[in-house]
């Protein structure tokens, strides 16, 4: 008993430790940010690697998940003959929940794994440990610009995963089911407004691409520099964003969506 | 700053110096001196803390107590910005080498010059290739670090850490792991680049033969204590035993072969 | 730091799309790309019962939107729904005795009003009010009285 309630406060205490280095880390890496801005070639080699490769995954992904909420939702819609409404079915889901929740949960496994394997093994390899003796930040130099480059495509890689989730439910719905084109535009367009459903979506991808950024990083910083460490940081990033960033979704939803 | 606090051929001083890793005390209220101008070795056995005491005199760990003094500055009580304008003028040379892998060699020794300095290209590509020529690999300079082996991964990285002419370089376990042609090639840089740049050398190592061949000065680090001191030809002549076991690499002798354990028959016999 | 155009273009690409995007989003999903601007005029109506009818509801004639619904309140004294609409001004000529219906797309669909354009020479402007009205259908009313009607007609 005695033994259990040890190991509940040293849990306790290392968690808070961690979350108090994150905490420095974080405010550091912001600081940092100031010194991308002047060169912005750090900058546009990491929007390179976390944007430009993840797009592949980010267009399919949004083209298949449109295209099965057209499947269902007609199936669904057809019960009440209301097939008309399947644009805003599709949008609405997309826009508000799927885009930037399937998108952040896609770039953590993409982006973000890699983003904690390359730091750790650059920790690993006395990379990060180096730069310090060059009189070189190494927060300021590798970080920040790759939290930045998260930060900055997240959204863009929300928006894109929605735009092509709505191409792919508009291609089964009016091009496979025979919805009528006007109707799943007109509908569309009538019931998604700009500020209560695409700005909100926005909101929320840029909150989740600074969490996920922000984890992947620390995660890899703070890895043990073994080869075992790194792998174990690298699972951690994955789990830990995927619970943030659903968790944060219910608590955005309710503040935007809801009344609680 | 109290330069005159030092005397002028001391170029770093450490005093009472103790640090600990957790429960282990690996520095016991140590002192060291290093000469200006000369190449200084600090030996030991494999976890005498040696290259911690390379972080702690680059300022990148605190000791616990005692002092480092580099060229008369307070390494510890530094603000920020003088730790690191400090840094530009030490150069460390890490085991791996701590290339940067994203870039190739070019890239690397170019690196420093780069976040330091605000020269035109033309005259970072002189300089780069000068330094590169220096440790003989101008003609790698567009090769990636993962196509370099461990000898030329190191030479890079010795260049690299020449780039910004600093008043000494501290090398951390330069030889380990070295075929014999490559530790001969680093062997003899390390000597040049000592009298020709007129650079104060740290070198922290274990490989006794190649060590004793170019320091001028020796630390012998054991259990945290500097348990000997002198000239190469002091320490051949040393009569400790300890000293005398780790310069001729005596299997057996103050520090045992067997890592402490229980009676052996007994341990065979308990059955468990 | 050598980087290559390749890379460059790539970054610039992928950029363009993203925003591309966003735009698309804006314009062709939602509502901003017919968001009409300060070009039009109040029109208000009085209802008994305003039903499910929300603010940015469609109003239409002949069911071609012209407008939306901009406010819904409470009368205080007369226990009505007001609700102002404001109308596009290229729809200048719709005639004063009109009348306003709250109707129901489709069975679940949301409600919007319509109006039926009546005959008079006098036309709608800022701030007149339209006399004719006729409520939402609430549906459970509608049930509840088929219900007593069936009762009765026992």
């Amino acid at each position: 008993m005695l033994e259990l309630l040890q190991t509940l406060g040293k849990t306790t205490r290392s968690a808070f430790a961690k979350l108090g280095r994150g905490t420095f880390f974080l405010l550091h890496t912001l600081t940092g940010i100031s010194e991308v801005l002047p060169r912005p070639n750090l900058l546009v080699k990491q929007v390179y690697s976390v944007g430009v490769l993840s797009f592949l995954i980010i267009t399919i992904s949004g083209l298949f998940v449109g295209m099965v909420l057209g499947l269902q939702g007609f199936n669904i819609l057809s019960d009440f003959g209301a097939e008309e409404s399947l644009g805003v079915m599709v949008a609405a889901s997309l826009v508000r929940e799927l885009g930037p929740v399937v998108s952040a949960l896609l770039f953590a496994g993409r982006a973000g794994s890699a983003l904690t394997a390359e730091i750790g093994l650059m920790k690993a390899t006395e990379q990060l440990s180096g730069m310090e003796m060059m009189a070189v930040d190494p927060i300021n130099r590798i970080i920040s610009p790759r939290f930045l480059a998260g930060f900055l495509a997240m959204p863009l890689l929300a928006a894109l995963f929605s735009a092509i989730g709505i191409m792919g439910g508009h291609l089964v719905g009016v091009g496979m089911l025979g919805v009528d084109d006007g109707a799943f535009w007109a509908q569309m367009q009538a019931s998604i407004d700009f500020h209560e459903d695409i700005v909100n979506g926005v909101i929320k991808s840029v909150v989740f691409g600074f969490v996920v950024s922000w984890i992947a990083l620390f995660e890899g910083y703070d890895a043990i520099p073994t080869s075992e460490g790194v792998s174990r940081a690298t699972t951690r990033t994955v789990v830990n964003s995927a619970f943030s960033v659903l968790a944060l979704d219910f608590i955005l939803t309710a503040l935007m969506f809801g009344d609680i | 700053m109290a330069t005159s606090a030092s005397p002028e051929s001391t170029l770093v001083s450490i005093s009472n110096l103790s640090f600990s890793r957790g429960a282990r005390k690996i520095f016991d209220n140590i002192d060291l001196e290093i000469q200006r101008g000369k190449i200084t070795a600090i030996m030991g056995p494999s976890g005498t803390g040696k290259t911690t005491l390379l972080k702690l005199i680059g300022g990148q760990l605190a000791p616990e107590r005692g002092e480092i003094r580099v060229d008369g500055l307070n390494v510890h009580r530094l603000p920020t910005r003088d730790l690191y304008n400090l840094r530009k003028r030490m150069g460390m040379l890490f085991q791996s080498g701590a290339l940067l892998t994203d870039m190739n060699v070019y890239d690397n020794v170019a690196f420093p010059l780069r976040e330091h300095t605000h020269l035109p290209e033309s005259m970072i590509r002189t300089l780069v290739l000068m330094k590169l020529h220096a440790v003989g690999l101008r003609g790698a300079h567009r090769l990636m670090p993962n196509e370099l082996s461990g000898g030329m991964a190191r030479r890079v990285a010795l260049a690299r850490a020449i780039a910004l002419d600093p008043m000494m370089i501290m090398y951390d376990e330069p030889f380990t792991g070295q075929d014999p042609i490559s530790m001969g090639a680093l062997v003899h840089l390390i000597k040049a680049l000592n009298t020709t740049l007129g650079l104060t050398s740290i070198i922290v190592s274990h490989d006794v033969q190649e060590t004793a061949a170019i320091a001028d000065y020796i630390y012998v680090l054991s259990g945290g204590r500097v348990v000997g001191q002198g000239t190469p030809q002091q320490l051949a002549a040393s009569d400790s035993e300890w000293v005398e076991q780790f310069m001729n690499g005596y299997a057996d002798g103050p520090v045992h072969f067997h890592y402490p354990a229980p009676d052996y028959l007994d341990d065979l016999l308990s059955g468990k | 730091m050598q980087h290559s155009k390749t890379q460059d273009t790539l970054v610039g690409f992928f950029v363009a799309s993203g925003i591309a995007a966003l735009f698309y989003m804006a314009l062709q999903v939602s509502n901003l790309g017919s968001y009409t601007s300060d070009d039009s005029y109040t029109v208000i109506a009085h209802f008994q019962n305003s039903g499910g009818l929300k603010v940015k509801s469609p109003v239409s004639i002949a069911g071609v939107r012209i407008g939306r619904v901009s406010s819904i309140r409470l009368d205080r004294d007369s226990h009505e729904s007001v609700v102002e609409m404001r109308i596009e001004s290229k729809y200048n000529n719709i005639p004063m005795d009109s009348g306003a219906s709250i109707y129901t797309a489709g069975l679940l669909g949301e409600q919007y009003i319509s109006i039926d354009p009546g005959s008079s020479e006098e036309y709608l402007h800022d701030k007149s009010q339209l006399d004719i009205t006729s409520s939402a259908i609430v549906l459970e009313e509608m049930i509840g009285k088929f219900m007593l009607n069936k009762a009765e007609g026992k």
